[in-house]
């Protein structure tokens, strides 16, 4: 369709106004639209690499969306082609998935696992708790070979 | 405040001693694992005070692991951009950091440790950048020394990490394993026998990307290209690193046949072309910047082709860094204009080579 203004460019915007209780649809291009003072929201990426993730992401109603952990949004992601937090992975998941596909081929690691120090701290201390309960246990009973022996993995660990 | 780079074991450039595998055509080796720390916004995204805390912790984790023990903390948020634009010149700090990019201005709580042949940067587009640098083709070496340190760190440190994609990074380009690998490679017998775009379109097929001197966004200068791998998920680190080394070193073997191909059919072409590279650097008044390095690069080929032989790898290594406008700057003890870089710059490089000629000819 071309543009109802310049008659030469293909229209892109679609404006419908109502004026004097009538409808009126104007079809403009791009320029034509900008010289009526007509915003197109059709947002470009200031970022190169966003331009490229902005054809790969796929546009669901993510749009609106917003990471609660550092208030990012998919707008935000696309102007600079980064996330704002390790949240962003979580909230934003399904579209990030097909993205690393097309990105990396693939969207699953399958390099070195990593379990962060709190955890392996507390479980560490979980294992303790549960060893010296039982010492406790088999002191009590009277099994002593047995005591002896979570005594020495107790030592170990501590 | 001034830097003391003097605190640094070889100024933080030991990595070009050239003592390395393959070093008169592979510069340097590098391996970068991307890493977040757990409990804040990105970089990009966080405030001040989180970036601060940040650092903090991670300096209280440093203190802990045993490779960083002697490691030099630099704050570049309270450096000037002089000392900041040396410590990016000499590789150790990426113009992000450095605050140098006029897309990216200093950030507070950027920093970086650096110790013998290692770096952590913090407060770059992810909280952490760890680095491992060696000279020559060794990435195995610079592997074995970047997972100790990651694990050591990792340990005291928690990081951002999901079981489906890995290590979470503010860019996804560098989820997964964080890891990017990169050789720094002098190609002049390529270029020379026009059979570098063949090469470079190889490496594109095999999941492999180059760049210049400085990383991403920097313009090929002096032939020398940064070969690293373009994806960091769905493949474990051994296997990046193993496609990185079956490629570069057939790369190395191209450069070396191409190199012995140009003596062979065009021995005092060739000759010609090097020494009057040579005489240039020896007897020039003023260089620019890009002069210089081409004409380095034709003097690291014929050092390579073993034409000059009184010169060695090191000095020319040395040369690339040393003769940057910063560095320039730096030695001068004040700020130069762009015709006193060139002239300071041509009195640096006669000089060293000069210091070394001897019994060149």
């Amino acid at each position: 369709m071309l543009c109802d203004s310049c008659h030469e460019r293909d229209a892109v915007v679609h404006l419908t106004t109502i004026e004097n209780n009538a409808v009126h649809q104007l079809h403009l291009c791009e320029r034509c639209a900008a010289e009526r003072g007509v915003e197109t929201t059709v947002a470009t990426p200031k970022h190169p690499l966003a331009e490229f993730l902005h054809q790969q992401v796929p546009q669901p109603n993510a749009e609106g969306m917003r990471c609660a952990f550092c208030n990012t949004t998919m707008a935000d992601f696309k102007a600079t082609g980064r996330w704002g937090c390790a949240r962003c992975y979580t909230n934003f998941e399904a579209g990030i998935r097909e993205l690393l596909r097309r990105v990396h081929g693939n969207h699953r690691h399958v390099g070195r696992t990593y379990r962060p120090p709190m955890t392996e701290t507390l479980e560490r201390a979980a294992a303790l708790g549960e060893l010296k309960e039982r010492l406790r246990r088999a002191i009590e009973s009277e099994q002593f070979e047995l005591a002896a022996d979570l005594r020495d993995r107790i030592r170990v660990m501590e | 405040m001034s830097v003391d780079l003097s605190l640094l074991p070889d100024g933080g450039v030991g990595w070009l001693d050239a003592s390395g595998p393959h070093s008169d055509i592979v510069l340097s080796t590098r391996i970068r694992f991307a890493r977040n720390v757990e409990g804040y916004a990105f970089t990009g995204r966080a405030r001040d005070g989180e970036r601060l805390r940040v650092l903090a912790q991670v300096r209280e984790a440093v203190n802990a692991v045993p490779s960083l023990h002697e490691a030099v903390l630099y704050r570049l948020d309270e450096l000037p951009p002089t000392a900041r634009a040396l410590l990016h010149e000499r590789h150790l700090v990426s113009k992000e950091l450095a605050g140098l990019d006029a897309q990216h201005p200093l950030r507070s709580g950027a920093a970086v440790f650096l110790a013998d042949g290692l770096g952590v940067m913090v407060n770059e587009e992810d909280h952490l950048r760890l680095q491992s640098m060696r000279s020559g083709f060794a990435l195995q070496e610079a592997f074995a020394a970047i997972d100790k340190l990651d694990r050591d760190l990792g340990a005291r440190v928690p990081y951002s990490y999901h079981n489906e994609f890995g290590f979470l990074t503010a860019c996804p380009t560098n989820v997964g394993t964080g890891m990017r690998g990169s050789v720094l490679i002098h190609l002049p017998g390529l270029v020379l026998t026009k059979e570098i775009g063949k090469v470079l379109a190889s490496l594109q097929q095999m999941g492999l990307t180059y760049r210049g001197l400085y990383g991403e966004g920097s313009e090929v200068v002096g032939n020398f290209f940064q070969i690293s791998n373009q994806t960091t998920l769905g493949r474990s680190e051994e296997e990046l690193l193993d496609q990185l080394l079956r490629v570069v070193g057939h790369v190395v073997e191209r450069e070396a046949e191409a190199r012995r191909v140009l003596l062979r059919d065009a021995g005092y072409i060739i000759e010609d072309k090097l020494w009057r590279a040579y005489g240039t650097l020896r007897y020039a008044r003023s260089l620019t910047f890009d002069e210089a390095m081409n004409y380095l690069s034709g003097v690291r080929l014929a050092v390579g082709l073993k034409l000059i032989s009184s010169l060695s790898v090191y000095t020319l290594n040395k040369l690339l860094i040393f003769s940057q406008a910063a560095h320039l700057a730096f030695a001068e003890g004040r700020a130069l204009t762009e015709s006193e870089t060139n002239l300071a710059r041509a009195r640096y490089v006669r000089r060293a080579l000069e210091e070394e000629a001897g019994s060149v000819g």
